[in-house]
């Protein structure tokens, strides 16, 4: 083994631990800002004992959820029901891996790297069937039933939103993505791209309105009704762990990743512009969560394939013929 | 064996148990969904797991001790069920009501009525999956409880009111406190319209969804909102004025289609109903007693039955007392709208999604333990 394979080796266990470390305080972190934006819109003060403003709160909660027995139903599929929210939580883990944090702040800079986070966050819904296959619960079951089919509804346009935005830089490598935003941000090119994106990585998340699988005024707690302990905490920390992919992934699209507004940096570091950035999207998925109401089923379904999908391949045929009339 | 695996899959039908205790049954309610894919088959709303035995209980209880019973069978609306009792109770025996008790228990039933609507407005977008406007109603909803907690000493199962009267004079301050609570609400409800009923989410949950004809509305005995959303403005209030309720002006909100949309509707401009009707009252409360003194302390009425019907949060509900003269009710039989309105599901959630039964449910704004009463 020569000594750049071993310094690559090193920095991609340091990249591991500090992505393992990263992605539980930040779902930490998120579950108390939802609760407090939660809190605040709806009049309340949200969390306030545990700590300043509640700060500690969920590291309690997440203690308590430590303690709890954890619980397989008699009727379950055992391998499959103790499996599932360690797979859940996996894909959300690699995707870290070609995050753009700065300049020099990736673990990984892939040439598919665009690639590797589109096809390992697909991985969550097989994990979301897993778990509410296992359960043998009914509610749990239509949980993971419409989770599968809302994942392969929104993931087209998803993709196809990406790929109008990969197409303008002739790459899928986020480094050089985010580098030909220095000056314009995607956004302001490619609006009607970055909207589906966001609507889609919403639905994709299962975030409400479109957390249908999971919807508790319907199905009691959807695919992760039978789940106690841990294991309900595992599938929660993959939702914001989750949440924070998809909102950094945007920002790097759309948003300019590591740059400031229309190359103004103002001396700030491009690690603090992609935070503040994904932060800000991830307080608008927030803010709508408690905004809306949830939209049914069938009309999800509805919404992405008749209109969705064919606004996503419009936008995409424009873009073409743009980029080869320039 | 072979034979067994050549045969196709024909049945495909599965029971979802939902309920008595899921969270958006609202109380013990329990339906029985026989479900293809997520469409409903058949749908079994099953009551019972919340029976107290309230009409067995008058028989052996004496009037005024039977009136704590009324406001726990529709715990959302007690005011109004005391009142309805103490009126019935007070036409069995001929108990003269001074004016300004009349207009006392108009005030707080209407209140109540508010606080009501508004709770059902709150759970019912929570239901749909939006969290934010229940907070918002039940803020106005504390400002309600308050007020009759004020008068009555109590928030939920108030007692108030007494044959011949009500319990306690209101003060300047109740007074003040409603008129200032009625500007607070009035305001507040451009903030719910385009808050929800302007949201196209809300709107595409609730337009066409759960539409009851008027006239399968007629034959199941629905009543109150949901009846008056099929487009037949029928209020009791209207129908057969009890109290004071006609000297004031009020208009009977109703829809057109019968859908939750239209159910929404007319609650949200019940509230607003309500509003001018309490106003009335306040400008015209008369000054005098709010108990007749000359009624009796033992209630032992006359051998006879009486008949009182009045307009509860959910609709038309009644008292039928029958009178052998001791001073216990022979017979206490309470009709509740719910019921009706309840079992009208049966024929309405064929055929509709699981997410639509959840939606419908909702709008029919039942109360589980005014039917396992």
């Amino acid at each position: 083994m020569g000594t750049e394979t071993g310094f690559e080796l090193i920095r991609v266990v340091i990249g591991l631990v500090l992505v393992l470390a990263f992605s539980q305080l930040n779902a930490l972190f998120l579950v108390w800002l939802e609760r407090k934006v939660a809190g605040h819109i709806q009049l309340r003060l949200g969390p306030m004992e545990v700590g300043p403003h509640g700060l500690l709160q969920t590291i309690v909660d997440g203690i308590k959820l430590v303690g709890k027995e954890l619980i397989v139903p008699l009727a379950a599929d055992k391998k499959l029901f103790v499996i599932a929210p360690i797979l859940v939580f996996m894909p959300a883990l690699i995707g870290f891996l070609v995050l753009p944090f700065g300049p020099d702040l990736i673990i990984r800079d892939m040439n598919v790297g665009v690639l590797l986070v589109f096809s390992f966050s697909t991985f969550t819904v097989l994990a979301i069937l897993a778990g509410g296959w296992a359960s043998n619960n009914k509610y749990a079951l239509l949980g993971a039933v419409r989770s599968v089919a809302q994942n392969v509804a929104y993931e087209i346009p998803l993709l196809l939103a990406a790929m109008s935005v990969v197409m303008m830089v002739n790459s899928l490598r986020f480094s050089e993505i985010v580098e030909a935003q220095n000056r314009i941000w995607f956004i302001f090119v490619q609006p009607v791209a970055g909207l589906i994106y966001l609507i889609c990585a919403t639905a994709e998340t299962n975030r409400a309105p479109f957390d249908i699988p999971e919807a508790e005024s319907e199905l009691v707690a959807g695919f992760h009704t039978e789940y106690s302990g841990m294991r309900f905490g595992l599938f929660f920390i993959a939702e914001y762990t989750n949440m924070f992919v998809v909102s950094a992934v945007a920002t790097s699209l759309f948003f300019g990743g590591w740059h400031g507004p229309f190359g103004f940096g103002l001396g700030i570091p491009g690690i603090v512009w992609f935070l503040i950035k994904t932060y800000i999207l991830i307080f608008v998925v927030m803010w709508v969560r408690w905004t809306f109401p949830r939209v049914r089923f069938d009309q999800l379904m509805n919404f992405s394939w008749k209109f969705m999908i064919p606004l996503s391949l419009a936008n995409l045929v424009v873009t073409a013929m743009v980029l080869k009339l320039l | 064996m072979a034979e067994q695996f050549r045969k196709p899959v024909v049945d495909q039908i599965y029971t979802l148990n939902l309920g008595p205790q899921h969270p958006s049954t609202h109380g013990v309610l329990r339906m029985l969904l026989d479900l293809d894919g997520e469409y409903i088959v058949k749908a079994d709303p099953t009551i019972g797991y919340g029976h107290r035995g309230h009409e067995k209980m008058g028989e052996n209880r004496t009037y005024k001790q039977f009136m704590p019973n009324t406001s726990r069978m529709d715990y959302l609306s007690g005011m109004l069920y005391n009142h309805g009792f103490a009126l019935a109770v007070e036409k069995l025996a001929g108990i003269e009501v001074p004016a300004r008790a009349r207009y006392i228990r108009v005030i707080c039933a209407e209140l109540n009525r508010i606080s009501s609507h508004l709770l059902w407005f709150g759970t019912y977008v929570m239901d749909l999956g939006g969290f934010t406007p229940f907070l918002y109603a039940f803020d106005d909803r504390e400002r309600i409880l308050d007020l009759l907690d004020r008068v009555s000493g109590s928030r939920l199962t108030y007692s108030y009111c007494r044959f011949g009267g009500v319990a306690r004079d209101v003060d300047s301050g109740f007074v003040e406190g409603t008129r200032s609570f009625l500007q607070r609400l009035r305001s507040r409800f451009p903030d719910y319209h385009s808050l929800v009923t302007e949201n196209v989410i809300f709107i595409y949950r609730t337009r066409g969804v759960g539409v009851v004809p008027a006239e399968l509305a007629r034959q199941y005995g629905v009543t109150g909102p949901n009846l008056r959303a099929c487009g037949i403005a029928y209020d009791v209030r209207k129908v057969e004025p009890y109290e004071v309720y006609d000297r004031f002006e009020f208009e009977v909100p109703v829809g057109v289609n019968g859908d939750a949309l239209d159910r929404y509707n007319v609650r949200l401009a019940e509230m607003e109903q309500s509003c001018r009707i309490i106003e009335q009252a306040l400008d015209q409360l008369p000054p005098g007693p709010y108990l007749n003194e000359k009624a009796p302390f033992r209630v032992r009425p006359p051998k006879g039955e009486v008949y009182q019907a009045f307009e509860s949060a959910r609709g038309l509900t009644a008292y039928y007392l029958v009178s052998d003269g001791s001073a216990c009710p022979y017979r206490c039989h309470i009709r509740v709208p719910s019921f009706g309105n309840l079992h009208v599901l049966e024929e309405v959630l064929k055929g509709t999604l699981v997410a639509d039964a959840i939606s419908i449910l909702g709008s029919i704004d039942v109360v589980v333990p005014e039917i396992d009463r």
